[in-house]
């Protein structure tokens, strides 16, 4: 297949040394199989998340990404922005939008806009990367850049929220979508059948604010995986990946669990199955390690 | 009672609906809620809100409106956008949630000492200042916010996670010097003052 490019917005996290560096390494490795290029935004800003809204009204919190699709549009005309965030591509995607349906936020948007000497159209769409890999690619051709099968490995594909609802993927229900574990068959591993727990909520922003009501949602997300026999549990969300893996000492303490289970990114999985090293996948920033794929990414 | 607060009440009087639906994010929203109850059961927080999003609704049309906007209620939404995808009549309940919220805040009356309601304004503050949020600051904001004790006391049940995030390289001290940031800051922080000038030319009352 020949190159295809895209406007990338990488979003804080992905950022070097951020909480979801390790994502973009694996992302950059599996990009690279598929000669996928990624033209950053330049200069992009923070999208606020779902969690601006104390401090930012509706016309400052559209701006923020206003801006991003202003600069992209004219860095990159023609392509689509793709965005690895799950939370990233949900503000972009309503910004996008809202601002299409509402001339006077747009005409306001565009005042504001004006102070940066930027201008925007809104025209480009706003999509995630597991779009991009499904729609644009789809199960038989990501299948055949596979050189190391993630055989015997079973994992928990839980899709989370903001990936999944209000937008999704075409083509997917919002209370069971499929695609995680497709992608999961599709490297060669096993999926878990009816994971209860694949679309429900850990808390997203609030596990920093509420940490016990969290905790105890992303306890049930952690004890369903267990239940339906996972290695490991996969995620296409950094908020996601972060809530489910670094609380699991304190749920222990609080719960009376044993819980030690890995969770990992798609890319993760992809950078493995294509052949990449354990730095390629960014399997050094896991946190509970993922030893299943070390030993596979080391063969 | 804020200024503000009371030159809305004095113009709406006893319209509280009227009040939302032109002031609030999605507000005009509200009136088409047929109390089915599907948001609340549907909300992974259901269980802590003071009041569930379909009684919101009620209240906003009973007139309730100390009881809605001094309630911690939609403080309480994790933006998980179930509530949103459920609705039969396809409110945009998150929006309209986050929408309350921050009126609430515009008017100073949301409550004072919600941990979401400090943690989102922290959230904001940190990431207009360099257009891209520094999570090291971010976090060590959070642990303190409730004061320097229960801040000490936070950072050593999270020191492990920290440490853990730092040996992994998805944290770095660096950030507490430098750090991430826009090139362009000055201009991104230009384009939010003249959205926010242009948003409270049109809610008027809660102009800073």
């Amino acid at each position: 297949m020949a190159k295809k490019s895209y406007s990338f917005y990488p979003g804080c996290s992905s950022q070097k040394a951020a909480s979801a560096s390790n994502y973009m390494v694996s992302v950059n490795s599996m990009c690279e199989t598929l000669d996928i290029e990624l033209n950053e935004i330049p200069d992009w800003n923070c999208c606020s998340a779902s969690i601006g809204y104390a401090g930012g009204g509706e016309l400052p919190r559209l701006a923020l990404s206003a801006r991003n699709m202003a600069i992209s549009e004219q860095a990159n005309p023609g392509q689509d922005i793709v965005a690895t965030c799950a939370a990233c591509w949900l503000a972009t995607k309503e910004a996008q939008e809202r601002l299409h349906d509402d001339d006077t936020l747009m005409t306001e948007t565009n005042e504001a806009l004006a102070q940066a000497g930027l201008k925007l159209e809104a025209s480009q769409n706003v999509r995630h990367m597991v779009e991009v890999l499904i729609e644009d690619f789809g199960y038989d051709e990501l299948g055949k850049h596979v050189k190391k099968p993630l055989d015997g490995i079973k994992i928990a594909g839980y899709v989370g929220c903001q990936t999944n609802r209000p937008f999704g993927i075409d083509g997917e229900s919002y209370e069971n979508p499929k695609y995680l574990d497709k992608l999961v068959e599709t490297m060669g591993a096993e999926p878990v059948e009816n994971y209860d727990q694949k679309v429900s909520c850990c808390g997203g922003a609030l596990a920093f604010s509420e940490p016990e009501k969290s905790q105890a949602l992303i306890k049930d997300i952690i004890e369903s995986a267990y239940d339906g026999g996972a290695d490991m549990i996969v995620t296409p969300c950094p908020v996601c990946q972060m809530n489910v893996e670094v609380y699991q000492d304190h749920i222990n303490q609080k719960y009376k669990t044993n819980f030690k289970m890995p969770v990992v990114y798609y890319s993760t999985l992809m950078s493995v199955a294509y052949g990449g090293s354990g730095k390629d996948a960014g399997l050094d920033g896991q946190i509970i390690k993922a030893k299943q794929l070390e030993e596979l990414a080391s063969k | 009672m804020t200024d503000a607060n009371q030159q809305m009440v004095e113009q709406y009087r006893n319209n509280f609906l009227r009040e939302v639906e032109d002031n609030v994010e999605e507000g005009e929203w509200v009136k088409m809620c047929m109390q089915c109850g599907v948001c609340s059961g549907s909300c992974p927080f259901g269980p802590h809100w003071e009041h569930p999003p379909q009684e919101i609704f009620m209240m906003i049309r009973a007139g309730k409106r100390d009881e809605v906007l001094q309630s911690d209620s939609m403080w309480m939404c994790t933006s998980c956008y179930n509530c949103i995808v459920r609705c039969p009549r396809e409110l945009p309940i998150t929006h309209i949630m986050h929408g309350l919220a921050h009126y609430a805040k515009r008017l100073g009356i949301a409550p004072k000492n919600q941990p979401t309601q400090k943690f989102a304004q922290l959230f904001w503050n940190n990431l207009t200042k360099t257009g891209r949020v520094n999570e090291l600051k971010l976090g060590l904001a959070l642990y303190f916010m409730n004061g320097i004790g229960e801040g000490i006391k936070t950072s050593l049940k999270m020191q492990k996670i920290g440490l853990g995030m730092l040996m992994t390289k998805r944290l770095t001290p660096m950030e507490l010097i430098g750090g991430h940031k826009c090139k362009d800051a000055k201009g991104l922080q230009a384009i939010l003052k003249k959205a926010e000038e242009l948003e409270a030319a049109r809610i008027p009352a809660t102009g800073k």
